[in-house]
C-alpha cells in the first residue's frame, strides 16, 4: 500500500489560516491502514484544529467527510454538488488523491494534509517499511523476493557492495544490507545458482527517470 | 465505602478504557469540558490485555495536540488502579480537580463565548 505520515498540526495551521470555511476529507484507503488519513484522523485533525482557530479568536468552519477512494473518478464526484460551499480541501488522502481532486475541481485550493511516503508494508502497527518503488519492470523473481531497488540504498542489482558487514547496510547498523537478505534467502530456497548470474543492465526507462509514466490497457477500456 | 469526591465530575462509563479513543477526548474539549481524565486498571492487569496501555498511548497523543492548539495538555490525565482501591478513585478525583481548578477554565469554552458576544 502507499505509506503516508501525518503532516505536523502547525504547518497544516500555516496552509489554511486565512480560509474561513475549508472540508478536511479523508480516505477510507491506504492512509486509513497507516493510520494517517481515514476517517479517525480527520475527525481528530478537524477537531484540534476547530479548537485551534476558535483559541484564536475565529470561528472557522471545518467540516468533515471521508471518501471510499481520492484515486478515482466515481468517489471524487461524491462531493461535487457540496465542494463550492468550501474555501479550500484539506485532503488527507496520499498526494495522488490530491492532484486528482486537484484536477477535477480547478477553483478550490487543495492542500495536502498527509506527507506521503512511500509504497510499503505494515511490519506491525507503527511501523511501516519500505518495499517497492515501482520501477516498471519487476526483477523480484531472480532475487529471492527481496527488492534491491527499493531496499538496497545504492539500488546496486549485483551486489553487495563493500559496505556490507554482518548483514547490515553502511548506512547504519538497523539498516539491513538488501543483498544480504538475498543471498540469504537465495540459500534457503536452494537457489544460490540464481546469484551467480550476472544482472544485466536494468531498463530505468519503465522507471520514474523516463519521465511521468501511464499503464494504458486496452483490453479493458470501453 | 461511601467516599466523597467532587460533584463537578461527570463518569462515563467505558467497557475497558482500551474504547477511550483520542476523538473522544477532543470532543469533550469542544464541548467545553475543562480537564479530561481516563481511570484504567493496573498495567499488566487489563482483561483485553492492552487496553489500559493503549488508552495510555491515547491520552499522551491527546495531550501533545491539546498543547500545539494553545489548549494545554495538561487538562488530561491517565490513571491506573485496581478494582479493590475505591480510596484513589476518590483521590485521583480530588487531585484532578484541584489541577483544573489550578489551570483554569478550558479557553476554547471562553472563546465560543467571546465570539458570540
Ligand atoms: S550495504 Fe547492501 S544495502 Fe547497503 S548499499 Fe551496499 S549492497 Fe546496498
Amino acid at each position: 500500500m502507499i505509506v503516508a505520515d501525518k503532516k505536523p498540526i502547525e504547518e497544516i495551521i500555516e496552509v489554511i489560516k486565512d480560509h474561513d470555511k475549508i472540508l478536511v476529507l479523508g480516505c477510507n484507503e491506504c492512509v486509513t491502514v497507516c493510520e494517517a488519513g481515514g476517517k479517525k484522523e480527520v475527525e481528530i485533525l478537524a477537531s484540534a484544529l476547530r479548537m485551534y482557530f476558535l483559541n484564536n479568536g475565529k470561528e472557522m468552519v471545518i467540516d468533515e467527510h471521508t471518501l471510499e477512494r481520492q484515486c478515482d473518478h466515481e468517489y471524487l464526484e461524491e462531493v461535487r454538488d457540496r465542494i463550492d460551499q468550501y474555501d479550500a480541501v484539506l485532503s488527507l488522502a496520499c498526494g495522488v488523491g490530491v492532484q486528482f481532486m486537484a484536477e477535477k475541481y480547478h477553483s478550490t485550493p487543495i492542500y495536502p494534509g498527509v506527507n506521503t511516503c512511500f509504497l510499503g508494508a505494515t511490519e506491525q502497527r507503527g511501523l511501516w517499511t519500505e518495499r517497492c518503488q515501482a520501477c516498471g519492470e519487476c526483477m523480484l523473481a531472480t532475487t529471492g523476493g527481496i527488492c534491491p531497488v527499493s531496499r538496497c540504498a545504492k539500488r546496486i542489482l549485483n551486489g553487495p557492495c563493500g559496505g556490507s558487514s554482518n548483514g547490515k547496510c553502511e548506512l547504519g547498523k538497523e539498516v539491513d544490507c538488501a543483498w544480504h537478505l538475498i543471498v540469504e534467502r537465495l540459500k534457503a530456497l536452494g537457489r544460490l545458482d540464481d546469484y551467480e548470474k550476472v544482472c544485466s543492465i536494468k531498463d530505468w526507462s519503465t522507471d520514474r527517470a523516463g519521465g511521468p509514466r501511464k499503464v494504458i490497457r486496452e483490453d479493458v477500456q470501453v | 465505602m461511601r467516599l466523597e469526591y467532587p460533584t463537578n465530575i461527570r463518569i462515563v462509563l467505558v467497557p475497558c478504557t482500551g474504547k477511550v479513543d483520542i476523538i473522544h477526548i477532543l470532543r469533550s474539549f469542544e464541548k467545553g469540558a475543562d480537564g479530561v481524565y481516563v481511570v484504567g486498571c493496573m498495567e499488566g492487569s487489563c482483561q483485553f490485555i492492552s487496553g489500559n496501555i493503549r488508552a495510555r498511548k491515547r491520552v499522551e497523543q491527546a495531550q501533545e495536540i491539546l498543547d500545539k492548539i494553545g489548549v494545554g495538555g495538561g487538562r488530561v490525565q491517565m490513571y491506573n488502579l485496581s478494582a479493590g482501591e475505591g480510596t484513589h478513585f476518590a483521590k485521583f478525583a480530588v487531585e484532578m480537580e484541584e489541577k483544573i481548578r489550578g489551570l483554569g477554565p478550558n479557553p476554547v469554552k471562553n472563546s465560543k463565548k467571546n465570539l458570540a458576544a
